[in-house]
């Protein structure tokens, strides 16, 4: 570990999906920190290489995938030199993942009090009463209503944000020291996705856990998160604390995000939107890969990829207009307005 | 936008829709729910899931026949409709684009048969020449090139689905449109490009919208005003800003005071505010009572003035 306050640390990942039609380059050297207690935000659109990510943490990637390079160190354990058995040994022990669906990662033939139980079983062997009692303790504390009555319920008989909380204490229950939330309240309504999210904060600190958490909701991002890594076409290309990226975003397509999400104040008769769609990772674009989405594109952006640049000790962004060289650009004006807040109440 | 003045274009009064009625698991999914809409308006419906907004919608396409009530389009009660030609004016003037651009087009049909499927019902085009025109028009419309006409669904990503889907409901020259969730399916970045789109049609062809989502800051962003249900019935009617500048109903605080807001300062000092449905079902009898011109509630007679104060505060 470079960093004794790190729990996970990932160098240079490459990763790259073999297809019919090619080779997909999900994942282009990234590298990034997990810190011991704190909730890491990874934000970007679908294909951005989010899920490939933490998929790759837990060993879970598809057969097709191949890692062409990089390091994921959890502890001081190489997690990509681990053989199935050795992550199995892992998974569900010290790195845990609450998965996005709550209506499909259950086992709908099984009583939720086993499923809840099972980690236990299986990796601290213990005895059936005593995992029962344990699940039991997990259940009530994710805040299961009746738990006691309910452990031998069946999946069906809960509701939705019901069943995310038993998948939340299954995820919890070996307190796991990394737990990988992927969208885990996106198919919840608001009124229940504000509870889970407050569980979750609750749960953290209870047991001291390094949350990653994966959304594509910057609403979710600024409630929950410590820092911020933003994802586009494989490759990270800004993180910072959450209010040097809500406050101080460098990246124009940090800039984009921010802006084509409406806040209940919005009354712009257009909708500031980023246009055209995300490049195809078959034949990554030289350069920026965002250069042809965004306005303010140098001719440098299509040439050559733009390293990151630091704004802060904890802020870096991969875009060129933060080069010396560079002309100065005006941000869009809400962005404009969210950079006076922060020069106004962080005045460092 | 909506003028003032404008005549209703949709009248929905005292609207039941029961499943499995008469058996031990009848479901109540909209019970007796009353709401206009106006032309060239956007009406938001906002609630959780189960909350009847889509059986609403449903209902109002007459995907079924109301349990009770009367649904009643451009002044005509549509469960009375009996002509066949009466029938089909009704199935062209209301459309809806629906929810998930994945499973709203059929895969083995051509971008340009989906699109000319309702040309074709309704014998609006003269012949082959001008059904290909039509469609390529269409797609021109909704931002798509002429050339995308001859591919098959899975060559587009959803934003370009979600048009596709757009164009299909276009086609026929409807009046209004039903968008059920149009955008809850489709990435931040290109939810915006479809809002406008949607923002920029009802201009240009005086569109008249039912816009049902859960996401409450888009709803607020497109609608001119916004209903709001929970358990099949209508709680809360107003004006867009009013209603998230002065919600009445508890449970409308509750949605609002949940919604995610992207501003870390905001949310560090969030207060939720819990709601327990309880309340309403305390055999009381309950209507939407207007509590300021345009501002409707769910009320009892004794909360009526509850309401009020509510307001002057």
């Amino acid at each position: 570990m470079e960093n004794k306050d790190d729990i996970l640390e990932v160098r240079n990942l490459t990763i790259n999906f073999k297809t019919y039609a090619g080779k997909v380059q999900a994942i282009r050297d990234i590298s990034f920190d997990l810190k011991k207690g704190e909730t890491l935000a990874i934000v970007g659109e679908s294909g951005s290489g989010k899920s490939v990510t933490t998929r790759s943490i837990m060993g879970l990637n598809a057969p097709n995938a191949e890692i062409a390079g990089g390091s994921i160190k959890f502890k001081d354990e190489e997690i990509l030199d681990k053989n199935e058995k050795q992550l199995s040994k892992l998974r569900g022990k010290s790195i845990a993942e609450i998965f996005q669906d709550p209506m499909t990662s259950l086992d709908p033939t099984m009583k939720v009090g086993k499923q809840v139980a099972e980690p236990l079983r299986i990796h601290q062997g213990m005895s059936k009463e005593k995992a029962m009692e344990k699940a039991l303790e997990i259940m009530k504390l994710v805040g299961i209503t009746n738990a006691k009555e309910r452990i031998n319920d069946y999946p069906y008989q809960f509701s939705g944000g019901m069943r995310q909380r038993i998948v939340i204490a299954i995820a919890l229950v070996n307190y796991p020291q990394v737990l990988i939330a992927d969208e885990p309240t996106t198919a919840l309504d608001v009124t229940i996705q504000a509870k889970i999210l407050h569980l979750m904060k609750e749960l953290q600190t209870k047991i001291n856990t390094s949350i990653i958490f994966i959304t594509h909701d910057l609403g979710v991002v600024a409630g929950m998160a410590d820092r911020v890594a933003v994802m586009y076409a494989g490759k990270i290309v800004e993180y910072g604390t959450v209010d040097e990226i809500f406050y101080n975003a460098k990246h124009p397509y940090t800039w984009g995000l921010l802006g084509s999400m409406p806040t209940l104040d919005t009354d712009a008769d257009v909708l500031p939107s980023i246009p055209g769609t995300p490049p195809d990772l078959l034949e990554p674009p030289v350069g920026d890969a965002f250069a042809a989405r965004n306005k303010y594109a140098l001719k440098i952006d299509t040439l050559k990829q733009p390293p990151f640049f630091k704004v802060s000790n904890t802020h870096y962004a991969a875009t060129w207009l933060l080069d010396d060289r560079a002309p100065k650009v005006t941000p869009p004006a809400d962005i404009v307005k969210r950079q006076e807040h922060f020069k106004a109440t962080h005045n460092n | 936008m909506l003028e003032e003045n404008a005549p209703k274009i949709l009248e929905v009064e005292g609207l039941k829709q029961y499943f499995n009625v008469g058996k031990a698991d009848e479901v109540k999914a909209v019970d007796d729910i009353s709401f206009d809409v106006y032309k060239g308006e956007t009406f938001g419906l906002v609630g959780e899931s189960g909350s009847g907004k889509t059986t609403t919608g449903r209902a109002i396409s007459h995907l079924y026949e109301p349990t009770a009530g009367k649904i009643i389009f451009d002044g005509k009660d549509v469960s009375k409709l009996r002509h066949k030609a009466q029938k089909q004016q009704f199935r062209s003037d209301i459309q809806t684009i629906f929810q998930d651009p994945y499973a709203s087009l059929n895969p083995r049909m051509k971008v340009e048969d989906i699109v000319a499927e309702g040309i074709d019902i309704n014998h609006l085009a003269k012949d082959k020449e001008d059904r290909k025109h039509q469609v390529e028009d269409l797609l021109e419309t909704v931002g798509l090139n002429k050339e995308h006409a001859n591919r098959y669904p899975h060559e587009f990503s959803g934003g370009q689905r979600q048009r596709i889907g757009i164009a299909r409901a276009l086609a026929v020259k409807p009046k209004f449109i039903i968008a059920d969730e149009p955008i809850s399916a489709l990435d931040v970045s290109i939810q915006a490009q479809v809002v406008n789109l949607l923002k920029d049609l009802q201009k240009k062809r005086k569109l008249t919208y039912l816009f049902i989502a859960h996401d409450l800051s888009m709803v607020k962003y497109i609608s001119d005003r916004i209903g709001v249900m929970h358990y099949g019935r209508m709680l809360e009617i107003a004006d867009a800003d009013e209603l998230y500048a002065n919600p009445l109903h508890d449970y409308t605080r509750s949605l609002l005071s949940a919604v995610p807001v992207p501003d870390p300062e905001y949310e560090r000092s969030r207060q939720a505010f819990d709601y327990d449905a309880s309340k309403e079902d305390d055999g009381k009898n309950r209507k939407l009572v207007e509590i300021a011109p345009r501002h409707y509630v769910r009320a009892s007679e004794d909360e009526i003035d509850m309401y009020k104060q509510r307001l002057k505060k």
